[in-house]
């Protein structure tokens, strides 16, 4: 039974088709690494996936919610999939601790002893309980995504997506983020991250997606897609990857 | 009692309104070209005058920012003859606008030439421009071009402020409009007309201004457009 | 004869400045609450609510201070309000302030990143809620500033009422002129007054902005 279901899903800007008929299945617990040049459409599928872009046609059902382009019900939706940023989008006026308990205590009303609980809880799972009432600015880089990524967690979703999480990060700032992101795929959390990291790819995703020009190009475990890629575009793509600095 | 609008009488003294749309025009066009004249000169003066120059400057604009026209009108007006300079109504209402707006627009001009890169300096005297030349094409054009819309605002709230010199008889637009209703006792209509009259001003004189920007920045930096004169 | 200009005359001039106080303070108040509906509306998703809001500026902004203080001096009377000029005055005042700050504010909004927008709307956030706990309370910081600079304005805007006879520091300069003929001094004291009202505010925002744009360079 599939928690993630993309059937077909066509996304324009304007004239530009940059979604063009995008099909996939995720399964529960499943991690799915999303790959593919910029302009692919990698991140747009990733954000069609919790209403942040509009889909023209095509249909998407995550987490028991659907998206089809009429009356979504995407306050509902986000509840259950929570996503992270490139530029980790903190709120910068308040605290650590108050940025993960705002929206549970906002949005599901959880009375407040039991939002600092789980915040507390979520925020020693990515490893920065000393930093509860310190503000964003003063943590680092991979401090501040690690936080994005509790202040997702603290909604108890059932789906996260991740959107090239480590892109924005300094080399050693991103091992403490993908050590987290590990651990969260440990636990057995569905997870579809779009990333650079092939290596870290390959080494937990269950399913590897390759997008190219809007569209699916390639799908499979790792030790097929990065062992023996069938298309060109997917050879090339990761030799290049690898020159940038992202071997396999 | 119930109220009916009655705007007869006041289009009976239209032209009345019109000789007041025209003083309010020369106040407009006159304070704005010498304020703006003052505001260039004052910007700058920074670097090239002495320092209590520069303060004396400094404190000049403070004074302006922190007092209301109408008291620099009364000053001007009532205070100059006391040392044997005595202005008419209107040339003192032209002197106000202009030593008013000539400290705004220097304020405004100044955070454009402050934010001229030096490498755009280092660049115009490395093509052998002269001082001067650097200042006329590479600092101030491009530094009005890039506040002319903070300027505009400002041009505008001169305009407008224009209604001020109404206090001290002065036949502009708001003086003509009192005149009016005392004459015909329709107060509130003719405010409305007035208001109304004011309001298409303020957006003709910001398309005249918008005009004179797109007419005196073209696109690209006076540093090109010097290059390409020269070629 | 002319009056001398002494102790009794500062002393009424003097006076005459909690009206002027007390009238800046009331159309802040008033325009600002008045303001902060129309910038809600200017950044409504509704398409009517902004029109109305970017109607009501753009008249605000486009009329002289002046033309607002006669029209509520004779409209109010028209409407069944038999109030005191001072009343006219200050509500002339606050419709002034709120066109303003209005504008003001509506940058400020503005301002804050889009992003913000984004992670409180993708944590199923309200519209009401992302506003209330995330967009405004930036908002607040980057408003702040140039709305203690325009409280400037505001100060300075109250010497208009004169004309209707609200005797603040302006107009009491004016009377003590006509009794006196001492130009310099009265009007002198005049700007004087003002001054040392309005030098701290400009400069508290010349800090305040000064402060703001260190913290959003880090």
């Amino acid at each position: 039974m599939s928690v993630v279901s993309v059937e077909g899903v066509v996304k324009r800007y304007g004239q530009l088709e940059v979604l063009k008929g995008v099909s996939l299945e995720v399964q529960a617990g499943q991690v799915v690494a999303i790959i593919g040049r910029s302009g692919s459409g990698k991140s747009t599928l990733l954000r069609c996936m919790n209403g942040l872009e509009a889909i023209q046609e095509g249909r998407i059902t995550i987490a028991g919610h659907k998206i089809d382009g009429t009356n979504d019900d995407l306050r509902a939706l986000r509840q259950d999939v929570g996503i992270v940023f490139q530029s980790y989008n903190l709120f910068p006026h308040l605290r650590v601790g108050e940025n993960i308990m705002l929206a549970p205590r906002v949005v599901k009303k959880v009375p407040a002893a039991e939002a600092e609980r789980v915040a507390k809880a979520v925020l020693a799972e990515v490893g920065l309980p000393d930093k509860w009432a310190s503000y964003p600015d003063n943590l680092s880089g991979g401090q501040q995504q690690r936080v994005a990524i509790a202040r997702s967690l603290a909604m108890q979703p059932k789906i996260m997506l991740f959107d090239e999480v480590t892109s924005a990060l300094d080399p050693e700032l991103t091992l403490e983020v993908l050590a987290t992101m590990e651990r969260l795929a440990e636990a057995g959390m569905t997870m579809l991250l779009v990333t650079h990291e092939m290596a870290f790819a390959r080494k937990i995703a269950d399913l590897v997606i390759f997008m190219h020009q809007g569209k699916v190009w390639e799908a499979g475990p790792p030790a097929d897609l990065f062992g023996a890629p069938q298309t060109a575009e997917l050879r090339q793509f990761i030799g290049s990857e690898a020159q940038n600095g992202h071997p396999v | 009692m119930p109220f009916t609008f009655t705007f007869g009488p006041v289009w009976a003294h239209f032209d009345t309104i019109l000789g007041g749309v025209g003083e309010t025009l020369y106040l407009s066009a006159i304070g704005i070209l010498l304020g703006l004249a003052l505001g260039v000169a004052l910007a700058m003066s920074r670097g090239l005058v002495p320092g209590f120059v520069q303060g004396a400057i400094d404190a000049y604009i403070e004074i302006i920012r922190n007092t209301p026209f109408l008291i620099q009108l009364f000053l001007i007006f009532f205070g100059l003859p006391l040392i044997g300079l005595r202005l008419d109504a209107q040339q003192a209402a032209v002197l106000t606008i202009m030593v008013n707006l000539g400290a705004y627009a220097s304020e405004i001009i100044r955070a454009g030439i402050d934010n001229i890169h030096p490498s755009q300096l280092e660049a115009g005297a490395s093509l052998a421009m002269s001082k001067l030349q650097v200042f006329r094409y590479v600092v101030l054009m491009p530094a009005l071009a890039k506040v002319w819309p903070s300027l505009t605002s400002q041009f505008v709230l001169t305009m407008l402020g224009t209604s001020i010199c109404s206090f001290i008889s002065v036949q502009e637009l708001s003086g003509s409009a009192s005149v009016v209703e005392s004459d015909t006792f329709r107060s509130f209509e003719t405010y409305i007309v007035v208001t109304v009259i004011y309001l298409l001003l303020s957006l003709l004189l910001r398309l005249v201004l918008f005009g004179c920007g797109e007419v005196l920045f073209p696109r690209g930096s006076g540093l090109r457009r010097l290059m390409e004169g020269q070629r | 004869m002319n009056q001398t200009f002494g102790t009794d005359q500062i002393l009424f001039i003097v006076g005459a400045l909690r009206w002027t106080i007390l009238l800046t303070v009331f159309s802040l108040l008033l325009g600002g609450a008045a303001g902060f509906v129309v910038a809600l509306m200017r950044v409504s998703p509704i398409r009517a609510a902004r029109w109305a809001a970017i109607g009501y500026i753009g008249v605000i902004q486009g009329v002289p201070a002046l033309m607002l203080l006669f029209l509520s001096f004779y409209g109010l009377p028209l409407l069944g309000f038999d109030l005191p000029p001072l009343v006219a005055a200050s509500v002339s005042l606050a419709l002034y302030v709120s066109g303003y700050l209005a504008d003001i504010w509506r940058g400020a909004i503005q301002s804050v990143a889009w992003q913000q927008w984004e992670a409180s709307g993708s944590l199923a956030m309200t519209r009401f809620q992302q506003l209330r706990y995330v967009i405004l309370p930036q908002a607040m910081r980057i408003a702040t500033p140039p709305t203690v600079g325009f409280a400037v304005q505001a100060v300075k805007n109250t010497s208009i009422v004169s004309i209707v006879n609200v005797v603040e520091v302006a107009r009491a300069g004016q009377l003590v002129n006509n009794a006196t003929y001492e130009p310099f001094r009265v009007y002198g004291l005049v700007a004087l007054l003002y001054f040392a009202i309005c030098w701290p505010m400009t400069r508290l925002a010349a800090r305040l902005e000064r402060k703001l744009d260190v913290r959003r360079q880090r």
